[in-house]
């Protein structure tokens, strides 16, 4: 197993936003995390990616014990995300943006830039290369150079796929990436998230969109209320009395 | 011992009327207004001028400054803080606008009155003294304490018990929700500026009465004093910056005993440091900064 | 014919505004460190009481060579910078802002109690062993290491601190060591703009690193611009630049150079605050902008 979570807690004041998540997640595998508002999704991101501290459990990536990491080592173990309301640096262009997330591949140390080793030129190219080429992945190469904040939301919401996607993670985490976007870059973000599952990385995929997450998961996890309330394959998940009661129900 | 007490209550007197305007802007909006100490400085200065030149008593004087305080904010919320209302950075650029502003009002006076260090008049306030057990209190000393407590408790009054308290409360938790439920959010954050810059004009004037010292830079020191005593006290919490006003006042007192005058600035700035390092929402405040 | 004299003249009475042109775009730098990955600390004043402190100290007990002075009134507030940048670095806004400040009073409160260096009075008689080639050549070198920052792998992580820290964090960017690295560098500009100062204007007193020199420091930082490296300097350049153009005018209408220097640099940080928040630095994009669209407007049907 890569992502491994048992018994995950985080309360705010009173407010129990998870309580007691447990639930595995596969290399390779595509797994979805559904539930109404409220449900403690974004929270659950949250603590995965080590922005914040669970109040109780455990959160491995492998064997190794994740939840009590700095939030940057986490990330350097392998682990990147997207945000459900979008956070590119405003100021920078697409590709700066994507640069920023090649943080974590890169070389080139202060002292090498003071003394002009020869080195970082190349270094340089190499990582504009790189950005270039995973904005080519989602289809944005046009505006590589436009700044963040001109983009419209769905260009935003891919080319923050491809700055998740440039450390080259081991586990990538959506908050809602599909939002405000149309079928036909729904179905793109789909082929995307297939393409990254095949060459060996986990998803672990936040949405709304129902039919997405039943096309494109291997497994789903269901929450409510901040437990999980259904885990298993989407026939499985679809099928369970308690799910549809909750929240299939109201939206198939 | 008993002097000791009654000095610091003194000196923490004039801290705690100070920093609860500091405290109270800083509640409602979110920003620190360094202008305050210009106000502090320039009410001063404007109390000095009724009494010198048009030789009416303090009891004139002081309620006309502390006016000029309050019309004074007015002032500066307009010309440093609504035009950034819109802005994502606006604590920051809040702050050095209200910095620019301060510096501006600053060269003013140092134009207008030069640097040197001026004096209310002999007699001003009566001169008697009282003897409490083993302590020596002035007459002077005994009515800015009653003044600065009077003013602290008709904030506190204001802030519980009147529509304009409830509506800068409700400013102060979320301006959205505020406008939402009809809160003429504009006029409560005017509103909290001139009340904010009253009490900071009536510190400067009682300041100066105090410490027989009017000058262009009176408000340098008090102005970073002010920031350790809210810090302690909790930014945004006015019992707070009372209970450490007056703590500070002590404090700074008994160092000054024990210790030496040397040392009375750096209790300040030791008290700031520990409080930020190991317990920054300070006694009694009760979040860092507020989520739009 | 008053051509050399004319000019050789005019060199002995604007050579200090020059070297003080050079010394503040140091210090504007100093603040400009932090500025750059979202910071606002005000203790560069700390700083540079620091760094003039030791280099005094050692021309004037020691006979260490210049350089050497030079390079430890440099590391001495780099050093100090760490163990405050520790804790103090956990906060912000403007609590991080409080406790520079705080930071910076306790520096000069110290010196002023200081035995060793006379207290208030300060120290004086520094021989005068900086000159413009030396400020100008630390401020160059201070530049140069901005300008090689900028655009690298560390530029790119500052940069993606200050628009949102905890996002640059979860792409592994270390934001906490980032930070420090910003605070150190700043100290190390502030404690070499000291040295040079101490060993240009004779002396070292606590009064002249009190929170007004930072607030100074900071509108030289705001007016020129904080986005990009060089608009600190622009900043300093022109704020150091103008009130000396205006005292003239002042003198004549009466009013004192202390506090016309002072209103000037109020009244330009309040106008650049409120109506040219990117600085001086962005006044031609938006000229050029503002022109583009009229012309525009010009031609629209």
């Amino acid at each position: 197993m890569l992502l491994s979570l048992a018994d995950v807690r985080r309360t705010f004041g009173g407010l129990r936003a998870v309580d007691g998540v447990a639930f595995e997640v596969a290399e390779g595998e595509v797994h979805g995390l559904i539930g109404p508002n409220g449900a403690g999704k974004t929270t659950l991101l949250n603590l995965v990616s080590g922005l914040i501290r669970p109040t109780g459990g455990e959160i491995r990536l492998g064997s190794r014990r994740i939840d009590r990491l700095p939030t940057h080592r986490i990330a350097a173990l392998g682990i990147t995300r997207t945000y459900q309301n979008i956070r590119l640096f405003p100021a920078l262009s697409a590709a700066e943006n994507v640069l920023v997330g090649s943080h974590l591949r890169r070389e080139d140390p202060v002292w090498k830039r003071m003394v002009f080793w020869p080195g970082c030129r190349r270094e340089e190219a190499d990582a504009a290369q790189w950005a270039l080429s995973l904005l080519a992945r989602v289809g944005m190469s046009e505006r590589a150079a436009e700044r963040a904040s001109t983009l419209s939301y769905g260009e935003q919401r891919r080319v923050e796929i491809a700055r998740a996607l440039a450390s080259a993670p081991r586990a990538l985490l959506l908050d809602e990436p599909t939002a405000g976007m149309n079928p036909t870059e729904v179905a793109a973000i789909a082929g995307l998230i297939r393409e990254v599952a095949r060459s060996g990385q986990s998803v672990l995929l936040v949405e709304h969109n129902v039919k997405l997450v039943m096309d494109v998961c291997d497994r789903i996890t269901v929450l409510n209320f901040g437990k999980v309330i259904a885990d298993g394959t989407p026939a499985e998940v679809a099928a369970d009395p308690g799910v549809i009661a909750a929240y299939l129900g109201s939206e198939a | 011992m008993g002097q000791q007490i009654v000095n610091g209550v003194f000196l923490g007197s004039i801290y705690a009327l100070f920093a609860l305007g500091y405290t109270l802007v800083f509640g409602v909006l979110d920003i620190l207004n360094l202008a305050h100490q210009a106000v502090f400085m320039l009410c001063a200065y404007f109390a000095l001028l009724i009494v010198l030149h048009l030789h009416l008593p303090m009891f004139f004087a002081f309620p006309a400054a502390v006016l000029a305080g309050g019309l004074l904010g007015l002032g500066v919320e307009r010309v440093a803080f609504r035009p950034l209302r819109g802005r994502a950075d606006s604590n920051v650029s809040g702050l050095i606008s209200s910095i620019a502003l301060a510096t501006v009002l600053e060269a003013l006076a140092l134009q207008i009155f030069g640097p040197d260090v001026e004096r209310f008049p002999f007699g001003i306030v009566p001169d008697r003294t009282l003897h409490l057990g083993d302590a020596v209190v002035s007459e002077l000393q005994v009515v800015i304490i009653a003044i600065a407590l009077a003013m602290l408790l008709a904030l506190t009054w204001v802030v519980r018990w009147t529509a304009l308290g409830r509506r800068i409360r409700a400013v102060a938790e979320s301006p959205a929700a505020a406008r939402v439920l009809g809160v003429d959010v504009d006029r409560v954050i005017a509103a909290s500026f001139f009340v904010s810059s009253a009490l900071g004009g009536a510190a400067g004037v009682l300041f100066g009465l105090a410490f027989n010292n009017v000058s262009p830079d009176m408000g340098r020191t008090v102005e970073l004093k002010g920031l350790a005593v809210i810090i302690l006290g909790g930014m945004g919490s006015m019992p707070g910056a009372a209970i450490a006003g007056f703590a500070l006042g002590l404090v700074e007192v008994f160092t000054v005993a024990k210790l030496g005058s040397s040392y009375r600035d750096a209790v300040a700035f030791g008290i700031l440091f520990l409080v930020l390092v190991l317990r920054p929402r300070g006694l009694l405040g009760s979040r860092a900064l507020r989520e739009a | 014919m008053s051509g050399v004299g004319g000019l050789g003249d005019f060199w002995l009475t604007y050579q200090s505004t020059v070297a003080f042109v050079g010394l503040n775009g140091l210090l504007a730098l100093s603040v400009y460190t932090t500025l750059s990955c979202g910071q606002l600390s005000l203790a560069q004043a700390g700083f540079m009481a620091l760094g003039a402190y030791t280099s005094a100290l050692l021309t004037l007990h020691t006979s260490a060579p210049f350089p050497a002075v030079l390079l430890a009134g440099t590391l001495a507030p780099a050093l100090v910078a760490v163990p405050l940048g520790l804790p103090v670095l956990r906060l912000h806004g403007v609590f991080l802002a409080i406790a520079t400040i705080g930071f910076g009073e306790v520096v000069r409160i110290f010196f002023v109690n200081l035995e060793a260096t006379n207290g208030a009075l300060g120290l004086v008689a520094i021989p005068q062993r900086a000159g413009l080639a030396g400020i100008y050549g630390a401020l160059a070198a201070a530049l140069f290491v901005l300008w090689r920052i900028r655009g690298s792998r560390a530029g790119y992580a500052l940069e993606a601190i200050r628009e949102d820290e905890p996002a640059a964090r979860t792409m592994g960017i270390d934001a906490s060591a980032y930070k420090l690295s910003m605070l150190v560098l700043g100290a190390a500009f502030a404690g070499l703009a000291g040295a040079l100062d101490a060993h240009f204007s004779f002396m070292v007193a606590p009064a002249s690193y009190s929170f007004g020199r930072v607030v100074d420091m900071l509108v030289y930082a705001v007016v020129g611009g904080s986005a990009a490296f060089y608009g600190p300097v622009v900043g300093a350049a022109f704020l150091t630049l103008l009130p000396e153009v205006l005292r003239e005018i002042g003198g004549r209408l009466g009013l004192e150079p202390g506090p016309l220097r002072l209103f000037v640099n109020g009244l330009v940080l309040l106008l650049v605050v409120l109506f040219l928040p990117n600085g001086l630095v962005s006044l031609p994009r938006r000229v050029r902008r503002y022109v583009a669209g009229r012309r525009a407007e010009a031609h629209a049907p």
